[in-house]
């Protein structure tokens, strides 16, 4: 069975598949946060050195993961946009920006909360926080010039521009600073290196990364709904579903 | 060299409204092309498409068959355009800029030549101040002495080159378009004020506006 | 081409010298923000000494900044920026001589009144001269990264503050490595390995900076 992908790729076949995949996975979400989160507060050892306070990495960890990963998927999809000049791709990158925000700042923030009981302080330089807050700048810059730009065609292609630009200097950045805090640091405070990984401790990661995953995918397709909504607004389908709707 | 510009199936919005759509239309050499309409119907958007600067929403444009947003400088050697804007620095003198605009477009021309076609538009005297001091009319004879220069230059697009012009300077860019049009050379142009240039095929194509 | 690239660079220089303004502002903001640094942390010479490049490539870094927003929005507001992308050369070639203009003009005076600011903070001469080398090799590379800044925030609302949100974060690896070289050196390791990665960085960025600029104007001016 051979699917036709380009069927897809206007805003009109894709908005109702959107929809109900955004149903499917955002259940699939609940489930796996549900399973992630027993693993990681019940199931998994407690830490010798650190004790419970550790269990925020359950959290922390996939939610860098995803911060990094829905970087690059934007970059994918604006890439595609600016090259092949489709209005669609242009929606999906502007509609990951918002959630990757999210979950860098989520990182940022159970970064902070991990490292007062573990070391004492709210904020530690280290290598990998401070290259999340270099990347929850990048988001900001990105979301903050696409809502500067009136034109929708413009703000995508601004957007993408600036998205590519990102994300060949993330690997930079990440490795500029990774020197700059071994220079500054010494014996540095790594927060993922503190514990041992337990294999319970790898698998309650691994599933709560699923579950981002698929909140991520869920929540991206909603909020391309909505932009399509808006963009097209004009057109009839969108018109249709807003009488449908009302 | 005769290469047209072809226009094909253009379609334009702005926001939310169409100006015009199903746009097509051919330009030869030796051929004038007038285009009107009311204000705010998309005809400094259609010179703009000519060029390449801005891309339509549906459609190309092309020169001698090719896409011109593909052949780029190719197409933008042989192009002259000179916008509603004079594209002129206040602090540099009316040589300078000149010369600048020139050697940007891919013009040769030296001092002398540069001197020349700004007494050509009456600017003689005038060459050394900057642009700072001359007049609205003044400054539009500068941006428009390219077109004394622009000879080598197939295709020129022209948006509404009489504004702020007194009556000598009109008959002289008229002249000049004239002369380049007998040349064999293609000129698109835009204007509210009502131009009597001698152009053996002359055409007018109305954008409706809504 | 050649010769259009070379009346670019001079019109430029031109309109800078006539406007000289221009570049005084840019110079003292960059000394007054490095004498704020010792009314703000204390003058306690030692602290000084090692705050010294740190201090000097922050402020060079801002001050660069500043300076972003002369380099396109003028020729965006009066036509000459359309004459560019419609002329003979490729745009990404006028982009590069535009910087490279922006940087003689912004960037090297920086580079060059360094080393007396640097002796407000009693710096050793080995270590002078190697801040002085991490500027000059690191101004270009800012002016390079900013233009793509400058170009997609061409003619926006509030365009100088977003530049700076857009910029900074991609500032930051030439700022840790800049800065960087002298404090190596400090410490005895010799500041080489920075220095030849900022030379790295700055071939990278005069490679593809001009390139991407270029397409950010053409999306900007659509």
């Amino acid at each position: 069975m051979s699917i036709n992908w380009f069927k897809y790729s206007s805003p009109q076949t894709f908005f109702p598949l959107a929809g109900r995949l955004a149903l499917g996975f955002g259940a699939l979400a609940v489930l796996a946060c549900a399973a992630g989160l027993y693993l990681g507060f019940f199931v998994a050892p407690t830490d010798a050195q650190q004790g419970e306070s550790y269990r925020i990495i359950f959290i922390h960890v996939p939610a860098a993961w995803m911060s990094m990963f829905l970087y690059v998927v934007m970059a994918f999809w604006a890439g595609l946009g600016l090259a092949f000049n489709t209005r669609l791709s242009g929606m999906m990158a502007s509609a990951i920006a918002p959630t990757g925000a999210l979950f860098t700042f989520i990182a940022l923030w159970t970064g902070s909360l991990w490292g007062k009981p573990a070391w004492g302080t709210w904020w530690v330089w280290d290598a990998r926080l401070t290259s999340e807050l270099i990347l929850l700048f990048l988001y900001f810059g990105f979301m903050a010039l696409q809502a500067a730009i009136d034109d929708p065609r413009r703000a995508d292609k601004a957007g993408a521009l600036l998205a590519l630009v990102g994300v060949v200097n993330v690997p930079i950045i990440y490795f500029s600073v990774k020197w700059w805090n071994t220079l500054h640091q010494g014996a540095s405070v790594s927060l993922t290196k503190a514990p041992t990984m337990a294999a319970t401790m790898l698998a309650g990661m691994l599933v709560m990364s699923f579950a981002f995953w698929f909140y991520s995918i869920a929540a991206v397709l909603l909020r391309a709904r909505c932009i399509m909504l808006e963009r097209e607004r004009s057109s009839d389908w969108a018109a249709q579903y807003a009488r449908g709707a009302a | 060299m005769e290469k047209a510009l072809e226009a094909v199936d253009l379609r334009c919005t702005r926001g939310e409204r169409t100006l015009f759509e199903g746009l097509s239309f051919a330009l030869k050499g030796g051929e004038l092309l007038r285009i009107g309409g009311p204000n705010g119907s998309g005809k400094t958007s259609l010179l703009r498409i000519a060029c390449g600067l801005l891309e339509p929403d549906r459609g190309e444009i092309r020169w001698g068959g090719e896409n011109v947003r593909m052949l780029k400088e190719e197409f933008w050697a042989r192009l002259l355009y000179i916008g509603h804007a004079n594209a002129l620095k206040d602090d540099l003198t009316a040589v300078e800029n000149l010369g600048v605009a020139c050697a940007l477009a891919g013009i040769v021309a030296d001092d002398r030549q540069i001197g020349a076609a700004l007494g050509r538009l009456g600017l003689a005297g005038r060459e050394n101040l900057p642009a700072r001091v001359l007049s609205q009319g003044q400054r539009r004879r500068v941006a428009l002495a390219r077109l004394a220069l622009g000879a080598d230059s197939p295709l020129w697009v022209l948006d509404e080159p009489f504004t702020a012009l007194d009556a000598a300077a009109i008959d002289c860019v008229q002249d000049l378009i004239a002369g380049h049009v007998t040349r064999g050379g293609r000129v698109m142009y835009t204007t509210h004020y009502e131009a009597s240039i001698g152009a053996a095929i002359s055409r007018r194509i109305d954008l409706a506006g809504s | 081409m050649v010769a259009a690239l070379r009346c670019v660079i001079v019109r430029d220089l031109r309109l800078a010298a006539r406007r000289s303004s221009d570049v005084m502002t840019v110079v003292l903001f960059f000394v007054i923000v490095v004498s704020l640094f010792p009314l703000g942390i204390g003058a306690e010479p030692k602290l000084l000494r090692t705050v010294a490049p740190g201090v000097l490539w922050v402020a060079a870094l801002l001050a660069s900044m500043l300076a972003l927003g002369r380099m396109f929005a003028a020729d965006h507001a009066d036509g000459t920026l359309e004459q560019m992308m419609l002329g003979a050369t490729p745009l990404g070639l006028v982009v590069a001589a535009r910087v490279f203009a922006h940087w003689l003009v912004s960037g090297l005076p920086l580079v060059l009144i360094s080393p007396v600011l640097a002796l407000q903070f009693d710096l050793s001469q080995e270590l002078l001269g190697v801040v002085v080398l991490s500027l000059a090799l690191g101004t270009p590379v800012l002016s390079l990264i900013g233009a793509i800044g400058a170009a997609l925030t061409l003619g926006l609302r509030g365009a100088g503050t977003l530049l700076s949100l857009l910029v900074l974060p991609l500032y930051v690896p030439v700022l840790i490595i800049g800065a960087g070289a002298a404090e190596a050196a400090a410490s005895g390791l010799g500041g080489h390995a920075q220095l030849l990665l900022l030379g790295a960085m700055l071939i990278f960025a005069g490679a593809f900076a001009p390139w991407a600029a270029a397409v950010a104007l053409r999306i900007s001016v659509e």
